[in-house]
């Protein structure tokens, strides 16, 4: 298996990858009943967390991660949109790496974004979200999670909903589920679900009406709305709810047992009804938990350890416990 | 750079007389058995754990609960070897406040796998004893680490491993004393 | 004066492709014929090469006035001639617009003083470029300007438009128009479709162009005037260009070698293949290269458009738009178009001479009498392109590094050898 050195996205992992990160975060869940929730695997290194969009939830759970591990952060928030000019992101960057850190998680606005710094850094690099293109722990702790519940991850009829062409978990789940012989639907409304999606990965069919989308489900995966965006009329809320909210009603088309997962923050009320986002099927806390431990595993591989291509010392230690 | 078979330092029938005796021997010096648990250190530490709790079984009619440890994130040394070691879990269905530990692995050597070891257990609970026991001693301790329970004491250089060979994991049943020649 | 022996001259004016001489007078070409006496003259020993009348482009940024950091009159030209370009019309999108009398005089003058090959400018069709109030493009024409656009934008209105199309057709001077909605645009970094999907970078459909050129094709059916459809991209500008032409309306089109050598398959997060109008859908890119052949699009032009290093390395979203292009747009030519037998040797030669020629009202031939302005070219010279041995100020192309067979070697500009390989 290619050892990673980067986390950039799910688009060009490999399923053994894949399988690996799950399994080895699972250790991590464990960790998070212990009642000491502190190691000092990653003592004396250095994590930036360089978050250019604001997040609360995402960075958080980085930071967290980090710190369970033993290491230190070095938190970056720089707001930063297309339409604000700032410092280039290359000065930041080197900015940054003049600090020395061992590891740069990145959240940015601009999409290949954090291709751009791995490009230029010698450290290893975590994309924790780029523009519309790739949020890979989130898929991650998706899988695992789903996994977990579902007792495995192969071939699962998964529905995602709500505004697709402008959601980097959507495409980090369908590059990442698809490996492993999911059949996915994405629904929303027209304009925020354009058929050439139906190209991106085996397996995909887009449809507008969401009773269609539901039926048959094993897991749902509600996408939150952006009610403010650039250049584009909005959609108002009444009219999202009425096509697209995902109400306890509509949830009986699917499955009886299947997921509700969302990445968070949602909107209750918005596109899910709070009975729903409460109820049995909501796996939205695991969620959380699970980030923690996918990240925690993304650390102490991607972090820890010698460079991918430090040599191996001479002296074999393997008397140590294998 | 070859590893070249020096001599058999325990064969099948020893490793299992070892064994039985290690097993008497616990249960001998922990007063009844009343708060002992086993701990094996993964990975033959786990194999040796679960054949001491099951000899300890038979002869004692004890039940004996027995957890597995991974030390992973304990190390000390990681930073230098490599790529991480893959994580296999901690799975200790039991809680480790008061209980009289035995903690379990195939060779001692420097002693910081024990040492990670201890620490790996004071995040789980507060024991209210911890004793090792090894299969074989082989001196160069690097920490103030003692074994209360040992199997065979065995003199070794710096370049010499001691192979433990189980029919679980390798197939064969045997100890071994292998060199590194250029 | 120059004589040009050996050389096979290619001549599109009059579909001459045979072996002769060429002897230069000064700024004249002074006689074409078969094995020249030299006379006194210094000669050039084209063997092996191409002899064909100087190549122009249509479609060019200078930077001069005012981007003096990306590139000067100077330093685009000596790239220009390295391409084989003798006459370059630079675009009005400086520092300030080219938009009066006084800015186009500024160029024409620092061009006499130190361009390497011939500089027509562009005026701007509107005040600013803004969209609002017309230029003073008949002071501009006494200037020099050779066409009137707002390259970089679209003429902002159909209703602009038609006063512009009214008013320069009254001058004798084409209408050149960046095809583009800018409410389709707003905010997109590359061509919509799959491959934008996949990359999670804003596209912008390829209707943004064609809805433009339909209404500008329109529009020059109402008025009758020269239209010419910059850098196209799109097959639905394509057609409706074909129709215009079909209608016997005076349309004519452009496209730019990396329009027709690469597609949006080829972007991935680098800025170098960042450009407006944005690198095409394989099936337009292949419809474009149909209508190179079929002469439904009349030129290549290169939109050499310079960023100096800076300001290209940065995330995608916030880079400009734009490459250089002088250097590598025969050489793309020679292999994509020629060499894979889409288009012959001549129609290739065609769209960097008469073509762009027709479109600005001018001829080029090589015969007796005709300005000296020679493009000598290998269809067999194997080199590689760097961009950090460019004259240009800027590096910003997705061509560096790349080899080729098949470039320019001599550019001769009123008689004078402006670069030789």
């Amino acid at each position: 298996m290619q050892r990673l050195s980067h986390l950039l996205g799910t688009e060009n992992l490999t399923r053994e990858q894949i399988t690996f990160i799950l399994d080895q975060s699972k250790p991590f869940q464990e960790f998070q009943r212990y009642p000491l929730k502190k190691l000092a695997t990653l003592r004396g290194k250095t994590v930036a967390v360089a978050f250019f969009e604001s997040s609360t939830r995402t960075r958080i759970s980085f930071t967290t991660a980090a710190a369970r591990l033993g290491a230190d952060t070095m938190a970056l928030q720089a707001e930063s949109s297309s339409v604000k000019k700032g410092e280039s992101l290359i000065d930041t960057v080197r900015t940054i790496e003049a600090m020395r850190p061992d590891g740069i998680v990145i959240r940015h606005a601009s999409s290949g974004a954090p291709e751009f710094v791995a490009e230029r850094l010698e450290i290893p690099v975590l994309n924790a979200g780029d523009g519309t293109h790739e949020h890979p722990t989130q898929a991650l702790l998706d899988a695992l999670t789903i996994r977990d519940r579902k007792g495995g991850l192969e071939g699962w009829n998964i529905t995602i909903l709500g505004d697709i062409l402008h959601s980097r978990v959507a495409r980090s789940n369908i590059h990442l589920l698809t490996k492993f012989g999911a059949r996915i639907t994405l629904c929303g409304p027209a304009m925020w679900v354009p058929r050439e999606l139906e190209n991106m990965a085996p397996g995909l069919r887009c449809t507008t009406c969401i009773e269609e989308a539901l039926e048959g489900a094993d897991v749902v995966m509600v996408l939150r709305v952006q009610t403010e965006r650039i250049h584009e009329p909005a959609l108002a809320a009444e009219e999202y709810i009425l096509g697209y909210q995902l109400t306890a009603k509509r949830l009986r088309l699917a499955r009886p047992d299947a997921l509700v997962l969302h990445p968070g923050p949602m909107i209750r009320g918005l596109e899910i009804d709070p009975v729903v986002a409460d109820g049995a099927q909501s796996c939205v806390l695991e969620q959380v938990t699970n980030g923690l431990a996918v990240r925690m595993a993304l650390l102490y591989h991607l972090i820890g350890g010698a460079p991918v291509d430090a040599p191996h010392p001479a002296k074999d230690r393997s008397n140590a416990s294998d | 750079m070859r590893v070249v078979e020096k001599r058999q330092l325990l064969s099948a029938e020893e490793i299992n007389r070892t064994l039985q005796r290690l097993a008497h021997e616990i249960i001998e010096k922990s007063e009844g058995a009343k708060d002992l648990a086993i701990i094996g250190v993964r990975r033959r530490g786990v194999t040796l754990a679960d054949r001491l709790v099951r000899s300890i079984r038979a002869f004692s009619r004890a039940d004996v609960p027995m957890g597995i440890l991974d030390i992973s994130l304990y190390r000390d040394d990681l930073s230098t070897i490599g790529p991480q070691p893959s994580l296999q879990g901690t799975e200790i269905a039991f809680p480790v406040d008061n209980r009289d530990l035995v903690v379990v692995d195939d060779v001692l050597y420097t002693g910081r796998t024990i040492r990670a070891a201890m620490n790996a257990l004071f995040d789980l609970g507060r024991p209210k004893r911890i004793r090792l026991c090894v299969l074989i001693d082989r001196g160069h301790r690097e920490l103030p680490v003692e074994a209360t329970f040992v199997g065979r004491d065995v003199q070794t250089s710096d370049t010499e491993i001691v192979e433990v060979r189980l029919q679980e994991m390798d197939g064969e049943e045997r100890v071994v004393l292998v060199d590194r020649v250029p | 004066m120059l004589l040009i022996k050996n050389g096979r001259v290619f001549d599109p004016a009059t579909k001459t492709d045979a072996p002769l001489d060429v002897l230069l007078d000064g700024d004249r070409i002074s006689r074409v014929g078969a094995n020249l006496p030299a006379d006194g003259a210094e000669i050039f020993d084209a063997k092996g090469l191409i002899v064909a009348p100087g190549f122009i482009d249509l479609h060019c940024h200078l930077r001069e006035p005012g981007g003096e950091l990306s590139e000067t009159i100077e330093t685009g030209t000596l790239a220009a001639a390295r391409g084989g370009f003798t006459a370059v019309c630079c675009m009005p999108n400086t520092q300030p617009v080219n938009d009066s009398a006084s800015v186009t005089r500024g160029i024409v003058e620092r061009a006499a003083a130190s361009a390497a090959v011939r500089v027509w400018p562009i005026g701007a069709a509107s005040v600013g470029s803004k969209g609002e109030a017309l230029s003073e493009i008949a002071a501009m024409k006494n200037a020099g300007i050779v066409a009137v656009s707002d390259d970089g934008k679209p003429i902002a209105t159909a209703r602009l438009m038609r006063q512009v199309m009214d008013y320069c057709n009254s001058l004798g001077l084409p209408v050149i128009d960046h095809c583009e909605d800018p409410s389709l645009f707003a905010g997109g970094v590359m061509r919509e479709g799959p491959h934008s999907l996949r990359l999670g970078l804003q596209g912008i459909p390829a209707q943004s162009e064609s809805i433009c050129a339909g209404r500008d094709v329109e529009i020059a059916s109402l008025t009758g005037a020269r239209l010419h459809i910059a850098h196209m991209s799109t097959r639905g500008a394509l057609e409706y260009v074909r129709w215009g032409k079909k209608q016997g309306l005076r349309v004519t089109a452009e496209v730019t070698p990396h329009h027709f050598a690469l597609t949006d398959e080829d972007v991935r997060y680098d800025t170098h293949y960042k450009m407006n109008p944005p690198l095409a859908s394989r099936e337009d890119r292949d419809a474009l290269i149909d209508g190179l052949a079929d002469g439904s699009i009349d030129a290549i032009a290169t939109d050499h458009a310079p960023h100096h290093p800076a300001s290209k390395d940065v995330e995608f979203d916030r880079a400009p738009f734009g490459i250089t292009g002088f250097e590598t747009a025969l050489a793309l030519g020679l292999t994509i178009l020629v060499d894979s037998k889409k288009l012959s040797l001549m129609r290739l030669v065609e769209l960097f001479t008469t073509g762009p020629a027709r479109v600005l009202g001018l001829e080029r031939k090589i015969a007796a009498g005709e300005p000296a302005d020679i493009t000598i070219f290998s269809t067999d010279h194997d080199w590689t392109f760097r961009a950090a041995d460019s004259p240009s100020k800027s590096r910003n192309t997705p061509f560096d590094g790349r080899a080729f067979r098949g470039a320019p070697m001599a550019t001769i500009v009123a008689g004078k050898i402006a670069f030789r390989r």
